[in-house]
């Protein structure tokens, strides 16, 4: 019975890995063909594994079966082109090899290191521009971690035939573009890598605010970008400081997995965090990247978004803590304005030069549709003016679209009517 | 949306402030800039160096720092984007160098490569 364990994990391992192979090998044109290959060769194990017992080294099995597989395919495929035009020369994705035996260059190569090339190779080419971050962010679950169609629609609180729809669209955009599965030049490498980055740290915010309310999938979105980019570190040509600042910032933020969801999913205000319930080995790895992140000439939105985090990650309030988060938040503005980033610079300004000087700051934001401008206000004028603070929090309310958000929100209006 | 410069004058570039005033007048900088940049509103900037400076004149005349001959030297700009003149000169007046006696900031909207201006 262990191969009812065994065959999931593997799947989430191995899956990818013979996708990245055989999608690098056959391109975007087949790119169909060598997911059905990958499953097909799950369910051949699923059916004969119970039978037969699980075999001694089974990833050694998966990629062998994998192989003949594709192996098969490719002989159809030749004998097929061969049938319909006899004269067309043998073309990069066909070649009948004979046998099929022996190591020529026909051969599928499942070795680490040409699953490791193909891996970052499918990344880049998945993350480009050409297709919308959604679409990059659902190929690389599907393709580069796995995921299930229904667990991808899960996250994205869609269902399957959308999630399904868009993952062909994208696919076919790829191969009108004539996106091929390579590395970038040393040239191009810092410019594509930005849109790799930003796809990884997609892929994590969706994991960490998501309103899915399966904590599971939510935290496995999470680790799957960390793994992606530290795929990206452990390769000499994309482990530059960027990489490190992004990876130490998603270990900070990942630390607080548990403390900042209480038992009910809902979400704990970073206050009243139970600091024991944060991660110190990710902490530590945070610390790690980051000091790895220091160096180079470009300071980029990852360095002073991982030093915020660094910053968060200690508990005790002081002048000096804040002062750092608020300085650090003016520049992060400066090179990349979000609201998010906007409400939060404001927030540290309440704390370094007080609430007065804060609201005066806030009330230029005008970020009038936004729930948490109004939630901002409401904790600025709290203490200093609880009419106009109830008033505020009345409007976040009606703003907040989730029942989490709600929830704390009416939690803040009534402590302040002493309900 | 235009995009204006602010610069800043100060009357002489020489004087030398201690190192507990510069931190005050950094932290004020930055968090002007920072509410600026928190409307979405910063486009860039920069602080000119007094040292190493050079004047040059036509004829190849080349002389030593703006300063004494020039009455106000200009010690950074910056780049906003704004609605109105009136709205570019609301952050010029948050700009901490106007704490100074005759310091000044002029605004002046930037051309746009339109073949108008």
């Amino acid at each position: 019975m262990e191969y009812i364990k065994l065959i999931p994990h593997l799947f989430r391992t191995e899956y990818s890995k013979i996708v990245a192979v055989l999608g690098k090998r056959f391109g975007f044109e087949q790119m169909e063909i060598a997911e059905d290959i990958a499953s097909d060769t799950f369910l051949a194990a699923a059916q004969t594994w119970p039978l037969d017992g699980i075999p001694p080294h089974p990833v050694a099995w998966l990629y062998h079966v994998a192989k003949n597989k594709a192996r098969n395919w490719m002989q159809r495929e030749y004998v097929f082109k061969h049938k319909v035009s006899p004269e067309l020369r043998v073309g990069g994705s066909g070649n009948p090899a004979s046998s099929g035996i022996g190591p020529n260059e026909q051969d599928i190569d499942l070795s680490a290191k040409n699953i490791e090339d193909s891996q970052l190779q499918m990344m880049f080419a998945i993350c480009t521009p050409v297709i919308s971050p959604e679409a990059q962010i659902g190929l690389s679950l599907r393709i580069l971690c796995g995921f299930g169609i229904e667990e991808i629609a899960d996250a994205f609180l869609s269902n399957k035939e959308t999630i399904n729809k868009r993952l062909f669209r994208a696919k076919e955009k790829l191969r009108e573009e004539k996106i091929s599965i390579e590395m970038p030049g040393v040239r191009e490498i810092d410019e594509r890598l930005d849109t790799v980055l930003r796809t990884i740290y997609l892929l994590f915010t969706e994991g960490y605010y998501s309103m899915s309310q399966d904590s599971a999938i939510r935290r496995e979105l999470c680790f799957e970008a960390m793994r992606l980019c530290r795929m990206l570190i452990d390769h000499p040509e994309t482990d530059k400081p960027e990489v490190n600042a992004l990876l130490s910032l998603m270990c900070f933020h990942a630390s607080r997995f548990d403390a900042r969801l209480n038992e009910r999913g809902e979400i704990v205000l970073y206050d009243d965090q139970d600091t024991s319930l944060w991660d110190a080995e990710l902490i530590g790895q945070g610390g790690y990247y980051l000091s790895r992140s220091a160096s180079g000439r470009r300071l980029s939105r990852y360095h002073l978004e991982a030093s915020i985090a660094y910053w968060h990650c200690i508990k005790e309030d002081s002048i000096e803590k804040w002062e750092n988060i608020l300085q650090l938040y003016n520049r992060l503005l400066q090179v990349e304005y979000s609201p998010i980033a906007a409400l939060n610079r404001t927030f540290a300004l309440a704390k370094t030069n007080g609430k007065p000087a804060a609201i005066t700051e806030a009330e230029k934001l005008k970020l009038t549709d936004n729930h948490f401008y109004y939630t901002l206000l409401g904790e600025l004028y709290t203490g200093i003016d609880n009419k106009k603070a109830i008033a505020h929090f009345q409007q976040a309310l009606y703003l907040a679209k989730t029942t989490t958000d709600q929830q704390l929100i009416q939690q803040k209006i009534n402590r302040l009517q002493g309900v | 949306m235009d995009e204006f410069v602010l610069i800043m004058r100060h009357p002489d570039g020489t004087k030398v402030a201690s190192p507990e005033q510069m931190q005050i007048w950094m932290k004020q900088t930055m968090d002007w800039i920072g509410g600026i940049a928190a409307q979405n509103k910063y486009v860039g900037g920069n602080g000119l160096v007094f040292d190493d400076s050079k004047v040059v004149r036509p004829k190849n005349v080349v002389t030593n720092g703006p300063f004494g001959e020039i009455a106000e030297a200009v010690g950074g700009y910056m780049i906003v984007s704004a609605e109105s003149l009136d709205e570019a000169v609301e952050f010029a007046k948050g700009c901490p160098v106007l704490q100074g006696d005759g310091n000044s900031v002029e605004v002046r909207k930037i051309a746009k490569r339109d073949g108008i201006h």
